[in-house]
């Protein structure tokens, strides 16, 4: 729908890059946005918009129940989208992509659908402490129902998983793993070939919350061997409410239905109804069109980048991003090596309140995050309240992070009067 | 709307040199609360004498503004009858939302946290420790509520 920007394989054109951002233009209490806090959600580039708007002004209609032309489009569109995230992550086939909100979303269909159907009491699900709320919460709904417990992976000293007990976490017991691929607080990356295997050999599943992997690394789900991939798409520059869930067919298919609603059917009778095939079956109601249809646009927009080139920026980003805190005087969280980390910073400076901080870095446009972003329980372990933040993508400079390292300065004079 | 204004000398002060903050053993009122939006928890304790707040003392954790608003909450409301030190939360409170324009001489330093109120995310912070006041005040309040301790400072893993 929309021209992407031409492929460059080696290394990103940052400056190129940034003038796709529309937003990266605008100023904040007087000063150049510097937008640190794409973990949290990213910015979106001039194509994605253009093509929602192009969506609405020129293919709007509902999917699937109408015979003219414009639904047509839409139809083609939105099974184009699925297609082409299918490729992205490497999926076999596009009918193991359910559509939804998001990794939210997509974690509570696989604990509804799946974990509450096949888990039985004593039966257990394997997590790390470092999950996010998203990737945890689902996990007690589905172990209250069933009488399954939770077990977790410990953090080691170094900020990685601490995989030397996984020989008694994981046992007959352990029916699934659910665990991150990439921390949004530490920015860690767990082994998840290694994870998947050891999960297969005791005949449990594995999910993957990709909530920050699939946006800021390569991922192909058939390397990997996951069998569940939670998708989000505003972290990945499409719309707010885009993305879904990768799934083995086999385990879509023995999957029960979550929302029941139009669409999702086949036969409806008074008492009973029969349902399409996976993914429709997991996709009732009016969905989320144009969303989709834009975070195809974002897919397009990634590729063209290629996502080792964005792996590689982040990578060179990061490693500078830690080495000024850390010379600034910030403690940094988190794996040191840049090889086995994602591009999430997290950092306590000067015994200055977290909040305090952000607040002094928004009055120098910069955009962070404070507090225990949605991990309450790594917070304990890591014996802090909460901390401050920063992420970065495609569009991010070292300059940037200066503009960050200043507003510290800025911070630890305020703090020190 | 300068970040002095908001972090005025009297605020820091009471951060980093905060009044009252610890025990209270055997106090008759006691409440706690945290805000599940940045970790911030405070407990409120008091000794009730005679009807007047004859003690109050706060411990807890969370940002500069939380925790000088606590420290100056247990100066403010020492002395008063327990009806004067709920008429000191509705006055605070209506600052706060902006209802009410503050009386110094009812609220002296308390008016410094005035500039908060151009940070609306920031309100709840201020208003937290008056929140638990209030709870211990009508005996809703439950000290046994209080979240998660956390330590001091940032923990082991740096890696």
């Amino acid at each position: 729908m929309t021209k992407v920007i031409e492929q460059r394989p080696d290394v990103l054109d940052v400056e190129r890059i940034r003038k796709d951002f529309p937003i990266l233009e605008r100023l904040i209490n007087g000063r150049p946005l510097v937008y640190l806090d794409s973990s949290n959600t990213s910015q979106k580039p001039r194509q994605v918009i253009d093509t929602l708007t192009e969506y609405y002004e020129r293919h709007n209609a509902n999917l699937y129940r109408a015979v003219y032309a414009l639904a047509e489009e839409a139809t083609s569109l939105f099974e184009a989208a699925r297609d082409k995230l299918a490729r992205f992550v490497g999926a076999p086939d596009p009918r193991c992509i359910v559509f939804n909100r998001g990794t939210t979303e997509s974690t509570n269909l696989v604990a509804h659908g799946y974990a509450r159907k096949v888990l039985k009491e004593g039966d257990e699900i394997l997590l790390s402490v470092v999950e996010h709320h998203s990737n945890l919460v689902p996990w007690q709904f589905a172990a209250a129902a069933t009488g399954a417990k939770l077990r977790f992976i410990p953090l080691a000293d170094d900020g990685s998983l601490d995989l030397s007990g996984l020989d008694s976490l994981l046992t007959e017991r352990t029916k699934m793993i659910c665990v991150t691929g990439m921390s949004n607080v530490l920015g860690t990356v767990p082994p998840l070939r290694q994870l998947a295997d050891a999960a297969h050999a005791v005949g449990a599943v594995i999910l993957v919350d990709g909530a920050q992997l699939v946006p800021h690394s390569p991922v192909d789900v058939a390397v990997l061997d996951v069998d569940f991939l939670t998708i989000s798409g505003h972290k990945m520059l499409g719309p707010t409410a885009s993305g879904g869930l990768y799934g083995k067919r086999e385990l879509l298919e023995r999957m029960d239905p979550f929302l029941g609603g139009g669409e999702m059917i086949l036969e409806v009778h008074p008492d009973r109804s029969t349902f399409k095939e996976p993914p429709w079956k997991f996709e009732a109601g009016t969905m989320n069109i144009a969303q989709e249809i834009g975070l195809a646009a974002a897919v397009d927009y990634l590729e063209a980048l290629g996502m080792d080139a964005v792996r590689e920026h982040e990578k060179e980003i990061t490693a500078y991003a830690i080495r000024r805190l850390s010379d600034a005087g910030a403690k940094v969280f988190g794996p040191s090596g840049v090889e086995r980390r994602g591009g999430a910073v997290s950092f306590w400076f000067r015994d200055i309140h977290p909040h305090d901080l952000a607040q002094v870095l928004d009055t120098q446009g910069v955009c962070v995050r404070a507090g225990h972003h949605c991990a309450q329980p790594l917070m304990r372990v890591l014996g802090v309240p909460a901390t401050t933040r920063a992420s970065f993508y495609v569009y991010n400079t070292e300059s940037e992070v200066d503009a960050l390292v200043d507003a510290l300065g800025e911070a630890e004079r305020i703090f020190s009067r | 709307m300068s970040l002095e204004d908001l972090y005025k000398e009297v605020i820091l002060d009471h951060y980093k040199n905060p009044r009252n903050k610890r025990e209270l053993p055997g106090a008759e009122l006691a409440s706690s609360k945290n805000n599940p939006l940045c970790g911030d928890e405070i407990t409120v304790r008091a000794h009730v004498e005679g009807g007047r707040v004859a003690e109050v003392a706060f411990q807890g954790q969370g940002c500069s503004i939380s925790q000088a608003s606590a420290s100056m909450l247990t100066e403010a409301v020492t002395g008063r009858s327990v009806g004067e030190a709920s008429e000191l939360v509705a006055e605070f409170r209506g600052m706060m939302e902006g209802r009410v324009e503050p009386a110094e001489e009812e609220l002296g330093d308390l008016v410094a946290l005035k500039g908060v109120v151009k940070y609306p995310v920031r309100i709840k912070c201020a208003v937290l420790a008056w929140d638990v006041l209030q709870d211990a005040l009508s005996g809703a309040g439950d000290a046994s509520v209080a979240g998660a301790q956390f330590g001091e400072g940032p923990g082991p893993v740096t890696g």
